[in-house]
């Protein structure tokens, strides 16, 4: 929560004695508020004062960062309920749990697929996010094995998962500068974790199985020892349970301010399912409704690209769509003689149509028109996609300049505008498209003609 | 140890309870919760969301491979599709005549009367009948469906604005239930509820239809604007309090990743086990945005969606 300048007036000694460079308290508070300037640049600023304007500056939900350098992802950080109120602004990490009950070999195997997985959606690459090590042998020493195995050949963000704290050190002692999330502080553990934790930054998480108040309090603990980044575990683990939590553990951070409330939490949708499917589900559920880290048994692509699909779905800003640059966008090697493909500049629908293009057996040129990052009939109800725009973009962008022909391919869902557009465009031949794009490469072999 | 006072809403408002079926066929209810989805700590959710399998009057050729391999020959008989249907966990028949497009066959009353009447009797569970998509196409074979309804208390959609008199006169007449369906935003929703409720319509037989957009095509919007009108309900406002119903077998299962097994990365998994993950993931967010019913096509969806619904309700 950010406070205004007068707000943050209302702390300061309000003497104008100037030493923090400002003529005024006021025109200091002002400058804080703006975050241009830190309120410790006040000398004489009572204790209280400082606690009080500590804690309102802090997010309610603290942002909390898993692993190191470049990898690291960053969790938390969520001020609304409801995407429709600002924006879900840091994604849950995806991460793979392997435990060190299965053999070396196989668990390596595991790491190179998930490592190698990689998906493309409207351009953009997505990945796993890391592991989540678990010592379920119980042995420490095959515990930091799998650990320095992992750490060795996927530098990624980890939990590491152990009750155990003489295995969480041996573990930490071979990943600790990849700040794993240590997992986790428990009634029994809490103190050696809480100290494991600090002693290699990393952040921790607490686990209470037995209702908020025991979770809180343990946090509470666990904070006054210093650590800042934690991550709850309130240890529900099936539908209703995680449900039912997730959503008093925000409502408590967003709406009462509650601290110990205030950061990301862990699930686990295969602890509280019997097979993929419903893990999967359970995932999905918990990407909409408010988890932090999402741990995953399973594994493979048919999980994943749905589950990555859904996540960007959720924590896209809803009041602006993914767009594209408005332009003739070349796609394969087009030549003169090369289609022309017309649609609109929202990327889902760019990149459905361009895909299909870059696989047919025909370079083509795709004149992508302004609408405003809707799609073909979105824009088209909107009138931001009709015969009159579609004429100047063709202008605009000078196709004639980098085509011998005088041809457009218009999708099948507008085949309305065709004679409208053919008025327009006076001297050009205007051929309805599919309707879906799969269909474009089929189409274009027996309706092109160069 | 700290106190935790779970936050609570006081909404005001409350789903509007809308029963379809009845008399000697199975009854089913939606809505009625005063919450949002499955927050029992907070409210009470007596009617959990129900599934609807999607049946089609004429066969489906163009449907990807999974669905028709896992329906085989019953898509020929709408009859025995619905009671297979019906048999795999169905709760909920959504019938939808499709042969009466104007480019899918032009049929007309009274081949929807037939196959209305066939379907009805062949199963127990309320039905839903959705037409074609062409406003006057959709005046003609609902009127008919009504007819052939009659007494059933049918749902019948979509009603549009350019429709609705048409449907709602006809639902008011035979005892029938009105979907409206609007394009993914919160007052044209309202505006057709209130359109319709001046025909003399009364709230408990309205249901409306946000416009679903499938996951990674849409799903976002219409996952946001059904919490939207679901917390105006919730804040009091009787026009935005009816239960809701998504297609999202049509739309799922209408995506490129749940058709194309050829020329598609193989970071994208194999075609049956992507199509139908796509199918439930579609379910279970639109689950999570105040969904009371929802209109899936693979059978195994139905079963592990099912599941997810009866856990979620504790
Ligand atoms: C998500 C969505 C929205 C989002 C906007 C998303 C966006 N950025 O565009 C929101 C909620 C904002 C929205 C708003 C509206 N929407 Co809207 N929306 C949808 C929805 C659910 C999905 C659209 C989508 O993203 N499709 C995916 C993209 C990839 O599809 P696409 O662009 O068509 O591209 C495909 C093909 O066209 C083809 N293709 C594309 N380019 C080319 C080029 C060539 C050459 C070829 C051959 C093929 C081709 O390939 C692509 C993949 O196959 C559809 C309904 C549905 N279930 O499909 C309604 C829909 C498009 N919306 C509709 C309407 C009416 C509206 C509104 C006007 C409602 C209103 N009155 O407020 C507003 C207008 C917005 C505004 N005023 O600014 C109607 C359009 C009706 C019609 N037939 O004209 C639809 C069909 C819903 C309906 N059944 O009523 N909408
Ligand atoms: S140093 Fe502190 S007391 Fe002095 S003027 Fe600045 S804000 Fe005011």
């Amino acid at each position: 929560m950010s406070m205004t300048g007068v707000q943050i007036y209302k702390f300061l000694p309000k003497t104008n004695c100037k030493i923090c460079g400002f003529p005024t308290c006021l025109a200091f508070a002002m400058k804080v508020a703006q975050k241009s300037i830190a309120i410790t640049e006040c000398p004489d600023l009572s204790e209280e004062s400082k606690m009080a304007l500590e804690s309102a500056a802090r997010p309610p939900i603290q942002l909390v960062t898993m692993g190191a350098d470049e990898k690291k992802i960053e969790v938390g950080g969520e001020v609304v309920m409801f995407r429709h109120e600002k924006t879900f602004h840091h994604p849950p990490g995806l991460v793979i749990r392997l435990k060190d009950s299965a053999p070396l070999e196989e668990n390596l195997k595991r790491v190179e697929t998930v490592a190698g997985y990689e998906v493309e959606r409207v351009g953009m690459m997505f990945t796993a996010d890391g592991f989540a090590i678990e010592n379920d042998s119980g042995d420490g020493a095959a515990f930091a094995k799998l650990v320095a195995a992992v750490a060795e050949t996927a530098p990624s963000p980890l939990v590491l998962m152990s009750s155990q704290p003489d295995a969480m050190k041996a573990a930490l002692e071979k990943a600790g500068t990849l700040r794993p999330l240590v997992y986790a502080a428990t009634a029994d553990n809490w103190s050696d974790m809480t100290e494991l934790a600090k002693a290699h930054g990393c952040p921790l998480a607490v686990a209470a199985g037995d209702g908020l108040e025991n979770l809180a309090g343990l946090v509470e603990q666990v904070a006054d020892k210093g650590i800042e980044n934690i991550v709850l575990d309130p240890g529900g683990r099936d539908y209703l349970s995680s449900l039912t939590q997730l959503t008093q553990i925000r409502r408590l951070a967003l709406k009462n301010n509650f601290r110990p409330m205030g950061y990301p939490v862990i699930t686990f949708p295969g602890e509280g399912t019997s097979n993929t499917e419903d893990e999967s589900m359970l995932a999905g559920q918990q990407v909409a409704k408010y988890a932090g880290i999402i741990v995953l048994d399973h594994f493979s692509p048919s999980i994943m690209y749905p589950l990555l699909t859904l996540r960007l779905n959720i924590y896209t800003d809803p009041q602006k769509p993914i767009q594209m640059q408005p332009g003739l966008y070349p796609i394969g090697n087009p030549k003169e003689d090369s289609p022309v493909c017309v649609t609109t500049n929202f990327s889902l629908t760019y990149f459905a149509v361009a895909g299909e293009l870059e696989s047919s057996a025909f370079p083509s040129w795709l004149m992508v028109c302004d609408t405003e990052g809707l799609s073909v009939l979105t824009a088209w109800a909107a009138g931001k996609f009709d015969a009159e725009r579609i004429a100047k973009a063709t202008k605009e962008f000078n196709i004639t300049g980098s085509v011998n022909h005088q041809r457009l391919v218009i999708p099948g869902h507008l085949a309305v505008l065709r004679g409208e557009l053919e008025e327009e465009l006076s001297g050009w031949d205007i051929l309805v498209g599919p309707r879906e794009a799969v269909d474009l490469g089929t189409f274009l072999k027996k309706r092109w003609k160069g | 140890m700290p106190a935790v006072e779970i936050p609570v809403e006081k909404w005001s408002g409350k789903i509007h309870e809308v029963k379809l079926g009845g008399q000697g066929r199975k009854e089913v209810v939606v809505g009625g919760e005063n919450t949002l989805p499955f927050l029992h700590f907070e409210g009470s959710v007596p009617n959990p969301p129900v599934l609807a399998i999607e049946v089609q009057d004429s066969e489906p050729r163009e449907w990807a491979e999974p669905l028709l391999q896992a329906w085989g020959d019953v898509l020929k008989d709408p009859a025995k599709w619905a009671k297979k249907a019906v048999e795999v966990g169905a709760s909920l028949i959504a019938l939808r005549l499709k042969s009466a497009h104007p480019e899918e066959g032009n049929t007309g009353a009274e081949e929807a009367k037939r196959v209305v009447s066939s379907v009805l009797e062949a199963v127990d569970v309320p039905l839903v009948v959705l037409g074609p998509e062409v406003a006057e196409k959709d005046n003609e074979v609902l009127v008919a469906a009504s007819e052939a309804g009659r007494g059933q208390r049918l749902a019948l959609g979509n009603c549009e604005e350019k429709n609705y008199r048409t449907i709602g006169a006809t639902c008011l007449a035979d005892g029938h239930v009105a979907i409206g369906k609007t394009p993914i935003e919160i007052n044209l929703a309202k505006q057709l509820n209130i359109l319709l409720s001046d025909l003399g319509m009364s709230q408990d037989s309205l249901l409306m239809d946000p416009t679903t957009g499938a996951l990674g095509y849409g799903l976002e919007y219409t996952y946001s604007v059904m919490e939207r009108l679901r917390l105006a309900a919730l804040g009091g406002d009787k026009m935005t309090s009816m239960p809701m119903i998504c297609t999202v077998g049509e739309e799922a299962w209408r995506q490129k990743e749940a058709k194309t097994s050829e020329g598609v990365p193989d970071t994208w998994g194999p075609l049956t086990e992507r199509a139908l993950r796509w199918e439930e993931i579609t379910a279970i967010s639109l689950l999570q945005s105040g969904a009371n019913i929802i209109v899936l096509r693979h059978p195994s969806t139905v079963e592990k969606v099912q599941s997810a619904i009866t856990r979620l309700m504790g």
